[in-house]
Order: structure tokens, then sequence, then C-alpha cells
């Protein structure tokens, strides 16, 4: 029987929740790391049970946290980030130019065959690699060095690297998203860039609504047996690319509002994609205090949304970009986590939903693991 | 031995119990203090100074013998009852919130 093991960041510490394959009974454990920032955990696609978590503080910085037993004990690893060679300058807020400086590491992807091997997305955006299980740390500089780099700007949240798609039939082949440059993909393993934002219009962030950089992207998601297409939600506007992000339509459709953050892809159906529409971009919740998530059986353009078991009335949480994730069972199970500290399941495909647990700090981040 | 009070944070992430204790050898200065204790807790490197400019996190004090010591340069001695251990060297964390 399959297990499946939640990894849950939050404000606050980290959770482990787990189930067997019923989706009913869960246990959970934590919080692990109590009282610092979370920003993300994943487990290694090569060796389940290898974990790494980002750790972080105003206070104390960065700590990166390494388990090997799937969460049960943990080690610090290497916490050592540092820009290669000469820093330069990005925009800040008010448009001047202001050097590159680590805050925080956003979002931990193990590579897909080695368990040591392993990228992070930092703020300010850039992005780093590992191939020793964590303990030391290189940038891929290329990047950040990438023409555009000395425009871009922070979103509200931080100039982050908030996204790492690792394209399993193009060995080499990477997709990132920075808040708020946009969507860079790398066809040698990280050394080149190129922006992939064609497509993309921010008419109310960008004096050029069409620019090559700069839109605020919120988060790209892809199903591993098509990686040439790509799902988006952008600050406002859901899109889809059916050309590996050379372009990009609107297939916002019938949503109530396009603006949100999350966006994810069913395990077994990869034209069946979720959402969860927020009200706008200064009010950060669901519109009419109905929690909603919404699904689209057709890569996007119709979507219907899906209320059993979520809160309809009074509700105004947000759902953070990396705070949705689906298991690999079938049916497919739905995951999200709240600003509220709600962590809900929907162990059909997002037909019902149930929480997991009501009263988490302010979860960040969701990440599931489908265990044999 | 050098005594060094660590906020609750750091020393969960070093798994210590109490005071952590370093020794150092020559002039007792913070420089060194911090270098002995980021040496024998290597998870505490980057927590409390930049690992690269070695400056002091913004949010983290030093006080010893009653007075802030956080601004003092790094190379400082330290009051002589930290050098013999009848003081502790405090690495605190700022306060923050209502």
């Amino acid at each position: 029987m399959s297990t499946v093991r939640v990894l849950v960041g939050t404000r606050k510490g980290a959770f482990v929740v787990t189930s067997d394959e019923g989706r009913r009974r869960w246990d959970v454990t934590g919080p692990h790391f109590g009282g610092w920032e979370i920003y993300h955990l994943k487990g290694s696609p090569a060796d389940p049970d290898r974990l790494y978590a980002s750790q972080s503080s105003g206070w104390f910085g960065q700590v990166i946290q390494r388990s090997s037993d799937g969460g049960r004990t943990w080690e610090t690893v290497g916490n050592k980030f540092v820009y290669e060679g000469e820093v330069g300058t990005h925009l800040w807020y008010d448009g001047t130019p202001r050097p590159w400086e680590f805050k925080r590491v956003w979002h931990l992807e193990p590579s897909l065959t080695d368990p040591d091997t392993i990228l992070a997305g930092v703020e300010d955006a850039a992005l780093f690699r590992s191939t020793d299980g964590g303990q030391t740390w290189q940038e891929l500089p290329g990047l950040r060095r990438h023409e555009s780099g000395r425009y871009w700007q922070p979103g509200a949240g931080g100039m982050c690297l908030h996204t790492i798609l690792l394209d399993p039939s193009h060995p080499g082949r990477i997709f990132i998203a920075i808040s708020a440059a946009g969507v860079f993909r790398s066809d040698d393993d990280g050394q080149t860039w190129r922006p992939m934002n064609r497509g993309l219009k921010s008419p109310y962030e960008l004096p050029d609504p069409d620019a090559a950089v700069g839109h605020c992207v919120h988060r790209i998601a892809m199903h591993r047996s098509r990686p040439g297409i790509l799902f988006m939600q952008k600050h406002w506007d859901v899109m889809r690319s059916d050309d590996a992000a050379e372009s990009w339509q609107e297939v916002s459709g019938n949503l109530p509002t396009d603006f949100g953050f999350p966006i994810d892809v069913h395990a077994r159906e990869p034209e069946t994609i979720y959402v969860v529409p927020i009200k706008s971009d200064s009010e950060h919740y669901p519109p009419d205090g109905q929690l909603r998530v919404y699904r689209s059986r057709t890569g996007g353009q119709e979507w219907e949304p899906l209320t059993k078991g979520l809160p309809q009335r009074h509700c105004y949480v947000n759902v953070l970009r990396d705070a949705m994730a689906v298991d690999a069972l079938d049916p497919c199970g739905v995951y999200f986590g709240t600003t509220g500290g709600q962590l809900y399941v929907s162990a059909d495909a997002g037909d019902s939903w149930a929480p997991i647990v009501e009263h988490l700090p302010a979860v960040v981040s969701v990440e599931v693991q489908t265990l044999p | 031995m050098i005594r060094v009070v660590l906020p609750a944070h750091l020393r969960t992430l070093a798994r210590v119990d109490g005071e952590a204790k370093v020794q150092v050898e020559g002039p007792v200065t913070q420089r060194a203090v911090l270098d002995a204790l980021e040496a024998r807790y290597p998870m505490l490197r980057g927590t409390i100074r930049d690992q690269v400019t070695q400056r002091r996190r913004a949010f983290v004090r030093f006080f010893a013998c009653q007075e802030d010591l956080s601004n003092e340069p790094p190379d400082t001695p330290l009051p002589d009852p930290v050098a013999t251990g009848a003081e502790p060297f405090l690495v605190v964390g700022a306060m923050a919130g209502g």
C-alpha cells in the first residue's frame, strides 16, 4: 500500500504529515525548527527519504537542513551562498541601482537523478547548485549576469527566484521564474539563459506591457509527461505555453479573478490544472469570502469552482505560490495550505476537500511525496 | 574557558544545553571568541555574523558585564571577567515585536 508524505513549510516551523493511500487519517509531526521561517522543503525524486529544508530568520539568517530518513532526524549542512565574482546591481523599488544581496532561499529543487545534487532559488534572485548534498553551494552566475539583470526589480515580496522546473525529457533544460523579472530558460544546465516571456502582458505593472523582462510571474507548473507544456499564474492572468515557454497565451477564461499565486497540474491528467483565485493585488484574499479552488479539465479557459468542504463564508486567507501540490495516487490528491494555517486535502482530484490540520502557523509551502 | 550565552534559537541549532564553552588561544577578543565558537559549532556559521564580511548580523547584539559591546571593533580585548570565565559573553537577538 502506498503512503503519502506531505512536507509543510510555515512561518514558524516545518511539519511532516503522513497518511496511507486512503488519505483520511493523518499523522502530524512537528514543528521541526520551531520559530524559524521554513520557506520550502522538498524530497529527492531519486531517494525520497533524502529531504532538504530552507530554514531562515530575520535575526539569524539562512540555514539549510537535510534529512536522510524522511524527516525523522535532520542535520545542518552548508549555508554559505556567495554570489560569484562581480556582484553588480539591479533596480530597487524606487528605480535606483542596488547591489545584489543574499537574503534567503525560497525554493529547493533536488535533481531528478542524484540525491546529492540540488538547486536553490534565492532572494536576491539567483540560482545556486550543490553537488555534495548541500554542504557547499556554487552560483550558476549566467542567470544573474544576463544582460537584463541590471533592470530587474523586486516584487512586493522581494526579488525572489521562486520556481525551478527540471525538464525530464531534455537533460540540462531548466525553467525558472523570478518575481518580478519573469521566466527564463536554460538549455545547457544553467550556464546560459534566455528570457521566455513573449505573450505576457502587464499593463498595470510595466510601462511597456509587452516587455521582454519585468513581469511578475507568481508560479509556473508542468506535467512530467509533457514538459513542453507549461502553465503560469502571473500577478494577473493565468497563462499557458505549448512550446516550452517560447510563447504564452492567456487561458484565464471564466475565472472570477485571474489574480492568484499557486498553479498546479493533476498527476494523471496533464490538461487538468488548479488555481486559487484571489480578489486582487491589493486584497490578498478570496473573492466574496469564499475559498474556492478552480479546476480546468481543458488546460485552461473553462474553469469550474470546487467548494465542497471549503469555507464559503467569512474566509479571508491567502494561498501562497509554493503552497499547493498533488500526489501521484489514483484518484489524484490535491493539497494546499493557507496563510490562516489550514492544510487542506482533496483525495478525489478536487471534488471534495477536508482539512488535515487547521491551526498551523501561516503556510508558506506544501510538497507531497507518494511513497511505495 | 570562555562562557558564551546563546539565544534560544541558536542553542537549539547548535544542540547546546545551557552555556557554550570555548577555548581561546591568545587575546580574548570578540573575533577570537566567535572564531572559536564557530569552529566548535559549525552550524552557527553565518547566523551571528556574515560568513564573508564577518560583520555582525543587524539584529544580533553582544553584551558582557552589563555593557553593550555590539559596536566595539572585533579585535578589541573583551573585559577581563569574560576572559577569565567569571562572566559570560552574551549573544542576544535584538528585541522585536510588541
